[in-house]
């Protein structure tokens, strides 16, 4: 047997058995990864990622097998076509070996959004493995896969991240192609990259990052071999602490833990220098108004019509939208339809969207004050730990609270990075994240590779793998 | 209109642009294909997909915004427009709203009222303020007919979904029904002029919709509009709209209000019928289209599309009747197809005769074209022959009707004049000493009237021409003929 195969079957098997605790995946596709590793054993090239299993969450088209969002309303639906962000992963020789289970259209923070139930964390199964690429997060630190791409849109690849203990990125809004993944919140959407290490995402944001003629809105901007700009030194590397962001409803284990970080990184050589985020607070209502109108509106073709769920015993056209749509989505896509709806209607359009996207313009001015002052900025990814399973679902306010330092590196298209950055007295890891300039990928790949070599993260998740 | 009233009109037209692919992917938009196989993820608003504009649509639809008069705007956005309806796959359909492709245009159409006939009294020059013209994309369409239990299910077809449309939005500047056909009518010809679009009714590229109130005279503000929908040729929409001003004007003077709503027009009853009030209205939820960055042109690029458009029909016009000298209808007529009027005047330049060409066009040749249903750019005849043909006839080297008759052949087969006069034997005979023996022979077979003439009967004078005439087998000069026939006498 080829080693690629091993891997592969192995990854296969972990999956399986992992998923009756985990439910990381909706989808394993053993048929289909063997068949591609068959082509693989008879290449006579190897990409980049030759025969690396990876996982891939369920709101990217995958021609192969279905892509339902989590939702009832895209249960069995497969797509015509495969995102450019899998087909240039297929190109450069990754294996998909299944589809991860997420919050609903990608709207949640904690993994409970799941039509097709929750993603327990493996390191607590009491608890949420946060959301939405919950399920690529859970992958990922159990040790199934050491790679998996999921969406984030508001931090739903960094807070999955940060509860899970592994590493993920944001990348640059353009970086990567958004053809192919299923629209939440179309100017804030990218595809990021889950990993247990910083090396293996920075390989496979290489390989899907670049212009793609499909999406108008991703960017011609050449892509810089992130794995040869690991290791460089980041002495004199000036890192934003932003003021008074350390307050409120922040845990106190979270707080000192990133502030040892912090420590760390001085001690690395690079220089900690305070900066000032003034409407750093007005994110979370920002986002939640934008997120929602475009949500609304991309929601809107989930009909009924042409494909996916349509509900039955209707026999007329506005029943039958109604009763679908009902019946087809959950709660909470429901609850943000209906506020991106308000937001967006005659009468009420300028106290809500217009205001939020003239303060999102604030914050990008905001965001480049502070970057002629640094070279990028840190601070917690999630304001606490991975919280406990029902914890939060009756108090959506302080569901969406906890995205409060996520959402801005969307609405301002920075990317953005979460890296371990140790664990709590309970044993939950916790999450730092680092903010760079745009298309600044390659700095924080390097920072956190050189942190994660100094301090790397020794305690395992206790549900794992045996090698 | 009835005493102390007038009426107040705005006019929306959509054209589909004459593209060969949609408007944001790459499927054909060819017309009458199977149902639904001219689509593909983007345009059947498949999860994921995304949409990428297709510059030739904003090429024509710079050329037809330049064509009506308006300014380009060198930033315009795409905008959402929100609501739920079978055809539309996405839940709604990627137009423009507050920052339009062009706007702010001032059009000079020309314009007549008609008489009881139909026929147009006296054409003026009118001004109609163009609000905008933005960029869109067209719907799909619901199948009602000719399926498998059509009482039961509807059919979707999508293969229009996501053609280019450009909407086309006037001021209330019309007074009547007859200066808003007029205007339809210019747009049309316009915009087939400068290949922006086909501007064809009966295929559903052109397509448009009225807003009709009335007032008393000296009324500034506006009473309450009702838009017009269905109007499926530009006769039916001047129909509606006449019906329209008289329906509001006689509600009001019984004493009754008009609501704002929409109402369409039913051909055969010949009126019109509410299809939904005001408060049934859409909120349409406008907002800027994520998924497209602005559409930004630069002043470069105006000035390329500028330089590549061709003159308009009404320059053209006006240059023809300075020109050439042609009166006002003739010019008109001339210009009311472009590839006529460059017909027309590649033949003057070739023939060096406007006049002449002019009258040979527009009698004969627009004849033989109406009969065949094509263009002049279609036609066998060519400028050249024409030109050639006119030349001839203008040395006598046959007569008009011969001409005619000629003209009819070279557009029939494409022959040259020569090949054609040659083959019918019309050249005339204009050789001096050939006449003089064909005259003399005839004066020699008829002596008697030969000297009844002489003794004073006029009337012989034209029977001896015609004994020369036929003695030539009509080839004869005429002019010569008769010259040389009153030395010999
Ligand atoms: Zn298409």
């Amino acid at each position: 047997m080829s080693e690629i195969r091993v891997e592969v079957e192995r990854a296969i098997e972990n999956a399986e058995r992992l998923n009756g605790i985990l439910n990381a995946f909706l989808t394993i596709d053993r048929e289909y990864a063997l068949r591609r590793v068959e082509k693989l054993e008879g290449a006579d090239s190897h990409g980049k990622l030759h025969g690396i299993p990876i996982a891939v969450k369920d709101n990217i088209c995958t021609s192969w097998t279905q892509t339902t969002c989590a939702s009832r309303i895209l249960s069995g639906y497969r797509p015509q076509y495969d995102a450019t962000a899998v087909e240039r992963l297929n190109k450069a020789g990754a294996v998909v070996i299944g589809k991860t289970n997420m919050d609903e259209f990608a709207m949640g923070s904690s993994n409970e959004n799941s039509a097709f139930g929750l993603v327990k964390n493996p390191w607590d199964i009491e608890r949420v493995p946060g959301g939405s690429s919950g399920g690529s997060a859970a992958a990922v630190a159990a040790g199934i896969v050491r790679v998996a791409l999921g969406s984030d849109t508001g931090g739903s690849v960094r807070q999955p991240a940060a509860f899970c203990g592994v590493v993920g990125i944001k990348p640059t809004y353009g970086r990567v192609s958004r053809y192919g993944l299923v629209a939440f919140g179309s100017s804030l959407d990218q595809i990021g990259v889950l990993g247990k290490k910083v090396r293996d995402v920075a390989q496979v944001l290489e390989v899907i990052s670049g212009r793609d003629e499909k999406d108008a809105t991703s960017a011609d901007v050449r892509v810089p071999e992130y794995l040869k700009l690991l290791d460089r030194d980041i002495k004199g590397v000036k890192i934003g602490v932003p003021r008074l962001l350390f307050s409120g409803g922040l845990d106190s284990e979270v707080k000192s833990a990133v502030e040892k970080a912090i420590e760390g990184f001085a001690s690395l050589g690079t220089e900690i220098v305070e900066i000032d985020l003034p409407l750093l607070k007005y994110g979370i209502a920002v986002y939640y108004i934008i997120a929602t109108a475009e949500a609304s509106s991309n929601l809107a073709r989930y009909d009924g019509v042409r494909y996916g769920f349509r509900a039955e015993g209707v026999n007329e056209l506005r029943q039958m939208y109604y009763k679908t749509r009902e019946e087809g989505f959950g709660e909470e896509v429901k609850r943000r339809i209906m506020l991106g709806t308000y937001v967006l209607s005659s009468g009420y359009y300028d106290a809500y969207y217009a205001k939020a996207q003239k303060v999102r313009t604030l914050l990008k001015r905001d965001f480049q004050a502070a970057f002629d002052k640094c070279d990028c900025i840190v601070m917690p990814t999630s304001p606490t730990t991975a919280f406990r399973i029902g914890e939060k679902t009756d108090d959506p306010l302080s569901m969406y609270l906890s995205d409060i330092y996520t959402v801005t590196a969307n609405l301002v298209g920075i990317p953005a990075i979460s890296i371990p950055c140790g664990v709590s007295k309970e044993s939950l890891p916790i999450g730092l994240q680092i903010l760079g300039k745009y298309w600044a990928e390659d700095l924080l790949l390097n920072l956190s590779n050189v942190y994660e070599t100094a301090f790397p993260l020794d305690a395992k998740p206790k549900v794992h793998v045996q090698k | 209109m009835k005493n102390g009233w007038e009426a107040v009109i705005g006019m929306e037209i959509h054209v589909q642009l004459s593209t060969n692919t949609k408007i944001f992917c790459a499927c054909p938009t060819s017309f009458g294909e199977t149902p639904n196989s001219n689509t593909c993820p983007v345009c059947l608003g498949l999860p994921g997909a995304l949409p990428v504009l297709n510059w030739r649509a904003v090429e024509l639809g710079a050329k037809a915004a330049l064509a009506l008069g308006l300014k380009i705007n060198p930033v315009s956005v795409f905008a959402r427009k929100n609501y739920f309806y079978p055809d539309l796959p996405k839940g709604y359909q990627i137009s423009q709203y507050d920052k339009p492709f062009s706007s702010d245009g001032i059009l000079t159409i020309m314009t007549a009222e008609r008489d009881e006939q139909g026929r147009a009294k006296e054409w003026k020059p009118m001004q109609i303020r163009i609000i905008r013209l933005h960029l869109e994309e067209d719907a799909g369409k619901n199948v009602h007919e000719g399926l498998p239990e059509v009482d039961k299910y509807s059919y979707i077809d999508l293969n229009r979904a996501g053609t280019p449309l450009a909407e086309i939005v006037t001021a209330p500047d019309f007074r009547s029904s007859w200066q808003a056909y007029d205007y339809v009518n210019h747009v049309r010809r316009v915009l087939q002029w400068v290949g922006a679009s086909d501007a064809d009714m009966e295929k559903g590229n052109l397509r448009c919709e009225a807003n009709v109130s009335v007032r008393k005279i000296g009324e500034t503000g506006f009473r309450p509009k009702v838009e017009l929908k269905n109007l499926n040729s530009v006769r039916f929409m001047q129909r509606a709209i006449e019906y329209e001003i008289n329906r509001q004007i006689e509600t009001y003077e019984s004493g009754g209000q008009i609501k704002q709503e929409t109402r369409l027009w039913d051909e055969k009853a010949g009126c019109t019928r509410v299809m939904r009030s005001k408060e049934e209205a859409h909120d349409y939820r406008y907002f800027p289209e994520p998924d497209l960055p602005p559409l930004i042109v630069s002043e470069e690029w105006i000035e390329q599309i500028k330089s590549e458009m061709p003159e308009l029909p009404d320059d053209m016009r006006d240059r023809f009747m300075k020109e050439y000298g042609l009166s006002f209808a003739d010019a008109s007529l001339l210009v009311s197809e472009k590839s006529l009027a460059e017909f027309y005047e590649q033949t003057t330049k070739l023939s060096g005769n406007p006049r002449m060409t002019a009258n040979f066009i527009l009698s004969e040749m627009l004849r033989e074209l109406n009969e065949a249903s094509i263009t002049a750019a279609e036609s066998l005849l060519k400028p050249e022959n024409l030109a050639e043909l006119i030349k001839l006839r203008e040395e006598e080297k046959i007569n008009n009707n011969q001409a005619k008759e000629v003209l009819v052949e070279m557009f029939k087969t494409g022959k040259t004049a020569s090949q054609v006069i040659k083959e019918k034997g019309y050249e005339q005979i204009s050789d001096t000493s050939l006449i003089e023996k064909l005259i003399d022979e005839v004066i020699e077979k008829n002596p008697s009237q030969v000297e009844a003439y002489r003794q004073g009967n006029q009337k012989l004078f034209g029977f001896l021409v015609g004994q020369v005439m036929k003695a030539s087998q009509g080839k004869a000069n005429p002019k010569i003929v008769n010259e040389l026939l009153k030395k010999k006498l």
